[in-house]
């Protein structure tokens, strides 16, 4: 089984140096484009990959390059978005920590593929070990004439730049980043026009999933064909897994895209903790419909999660199990969706904290049978049509499948007029 | 008044990018860095050095989790608050923290050595329950480890 992001990772998990890099091939496929191939080659290699993006929306990241005038005056701008802050996900993580060069490559080529002049990475804050690794790896590649003026020779110049966030979950969303990075609140722009058009500062610019542009210094050196082939299903190459909750190895792990969920759980998770019983799973992220035991062998590509009603996100699950309250457990999603609203349009600021009081309240034993249709009522008014941009909708995914599959827990709540969930605590109120 | 040093600094920032204001945030946690948080007066400086007003540049501060403007301790701890981390004991672990502090989210112990904040999701799941202590990160966390952890941080 090939696993070629995260095949040359230390035991230990530090950083890859430039030298280590390059005696596994680092900078290879660098050379090898610099060496005669041009943007377009580039973008039709990548194209015929089919690659997606792995930050969770899952477009296809040739077609998004295409947008970019080739022929538009300097500056442009490539972007990867290192945000990292879905609940749930850490497998950017490991990418950014452990082979910050793989990116740094991934970024040169994805920019020579739109022509920017100048690149970003944008990690959250709370990520101190990979800002360290990437500050170093970012001055080793300028050292090793990667970075700067007049790349190997090819008469390509590109700057690149660490900027640290200072923590707000809309930052993950690309035009909201480039607000953050324009020195702004992070609030979503209007589309059209698109960031391939009119991004950052107004100039074109491409934002890129840390694990997308990870993939991109592979499927230049060993081509589309190989890159389909590493998947199991219709959906390209590797994906970075991941498992949390009441599981006996939590963890993350690159694998063929099209593994099933139970594979993960079972296999790579070692199941569940003992005692426990499987419930139901968010399939890659806080922003997910849960996906239950009769979905275990769902295929966990774009495809396969879509048809079980979900999405496949970043593809990391979290795992709910049978002593952990369904009702506490939405209501823990709905206050951080409340919290990390932007306030910008109405249906998200006003909504998302009155389902929390509402499920707060359920949760409490003082929950009312019309609570269940005003939650109903709030996954239509939130979805997707009706706010700015996809943070609210995304916090309705796993409301309404929720509501779907551990109806049976909330109507015991509300008929007990209690959390018949001893095992948890009472939720302590924030202060 | 911002210091000399705070000066070179965050005109450091401004000269790498196009727009001015571009650079505020960046400003704003240089600020941060030497003075823990950042005062009305602090904030009034770091506008009118950035040729904003003190109301736009607040607008900004304020958005932002992790830019202070109330005081905080020597020593910030962000408790991992989401989902992952929920579901493997952060309310027993929150719990057994403010009744060793002695405070609340939100609150500084009475010698100013720590402030207690809640976070959302820090990207260690599978180290969950996980929280983070200024620039250090600890998972995996118990009640029983808290007064070792808490011991480094004076």
């Amino acid at each position: 089984m090939e696993k070629p992001l995260t095949e040359h990772i230390r035991p230990d998990g530090k950083p890859l140096s430039l030298k280590e890099y390059e005696a596994v091939g680092g900078y290879s496929a660098l050379r090898k484009v610099m060496g005669g191939m041009t943007p377009r080659e580039i973008q039709g290699v990548v194209k015929d990959s089919n690659l997606r993006g792995r930050g969770g929306a899952g477009f296809l990241t040739a077609l998004k390059w295409s947008f970019v005038p080739l022929d538009a005056p300097k500056p442009k701008y490539l972007i990867a978005n290192a945000d990292e802050m879905e609940p749930g996900t850490f497998k950017d993580r490991i990418l950014l920590e452990s082979t910050p060069h793989q990116l740094i490559e991934g970024m040169i080529l994805a920019a020579f593929a739109i022509q920017a002049s100048e690149s970003f990475v944008f990690l959250r804050w709370a990520y101190k070990v990979a800002a360290h690794a990437i500050e170093k790896a970012i001055h080793e590649a300028y050292d090793a004439g990667y970075l700067g003026s007049n790349i190997l020779k090819s008469g390509f110049d590109l700057d690149m730049h660490l900027h640290t966030g200072v923590g707000r979950y809309m930052c993950g969303e690309e035009t909201a980043l480039l607000n953050s990075l324009e020195g702004k609140r992070a609030t979503p722009r209007a589309k059209p026009p698109f960031p391939q058009i009119s991004g950052l500062f107004g100039r074109p610019t491409i934002v890129n999933n840390v694990e997308t542009l990870c993939n991109i210094p592979h499927i230049v050196n060993k081509g589309s064909d190989w890159f389909k082939r590493l998947s199991r299903t219709e959906d390209s190459g590797t994906k970075i897994y991941g498992v949390s909750g009441k599981v006996k190895r939590p963890g993350a792990w690159e694998l063929p895209m099209g593994v099933t969920m139970r594979e993960l759980i079972e296999e790579y998770a070692g199941g569940m903790q003992d005692g426990l019983r499987f419930r139901g799973a968010l399939p890659g992220g806080a922003s997910t419909d849960f996906l239950v035991e009769e979905h275990l062998d769902v295929r966990m590509d774009y495809a396969g999660v879509a048809a079980a009603g979900s999405r496949l996100g970043t593809g990391t699950l979290v795992v709910l199990d049978d002593h952990t309250c369904p009702v506490g457990f939405v209501k823990n999603l709905e206050h951080f969706f409340a919290q990390e609203s932007c306030g910008f349009c109405t249906p998200c600021r006003e909504g998302l904290p009155w389902i929390e009081k509402i499920l707060q309240g359920i949760e409490d034993g003082k929950g009312r049978e019309k609570d269940i249709d005003l939650l109903h009522m709030h996954t239509r008014y939130l979805g997707p049509g009706n706010t700015f941009c996809a943070l609210a909708p995304g916090a309705m995914e796993p409301l309404q499948s929720a509501l779907k599959y551990f109806k049976a827990d909330f109507d015991q709540h509300i008929h007990e007029h209690r959390c018949p969930y001893h095992a948890i605590p009472a939720t302590l109120e924030h202060a | 008044m911002l210091t000399a040093d705070e000066i070179t600094e965050i005109d450091k920032a401004i000269s790498l990018v196009p727009v001015r204001k571009a650079a505020g945030i960046e400003a704003l946690k240089i600020v941060q860095q030497r003075r823990r948080w950042i005062s009305d007066e602090t904030l009034r400086d770091v506008a009118t050095h950035m040729h904003m007003s003190a109301e736009e540049l607040d607008s900004v501060a304020t958005f932002y989790n992790l830019l202070f403007r109330r005081p905080v301790g020597r020593h910030v701890i962000l408790v991992c608050d989401s989902i992952s981390c929920w579901v493997m004991g952060y309310e027993n672990l929150v719990k057994a923290l403010q009744q060793k502090l002695n405070i609340t989210f939100g609150e500084t112990t009475k010698d100013s050595r720590f402030t207690l904040l809640p976070n959302c999701c820090l990207g260690c799941c599978d180290g969950a329950p996980a929280l983070m202590i200024d620039n250090d990160l600890y998972k995996n966390v118990t009640a029983d480890q808290l007064g070792e952890i808490l011991g480094i941080y004076e």
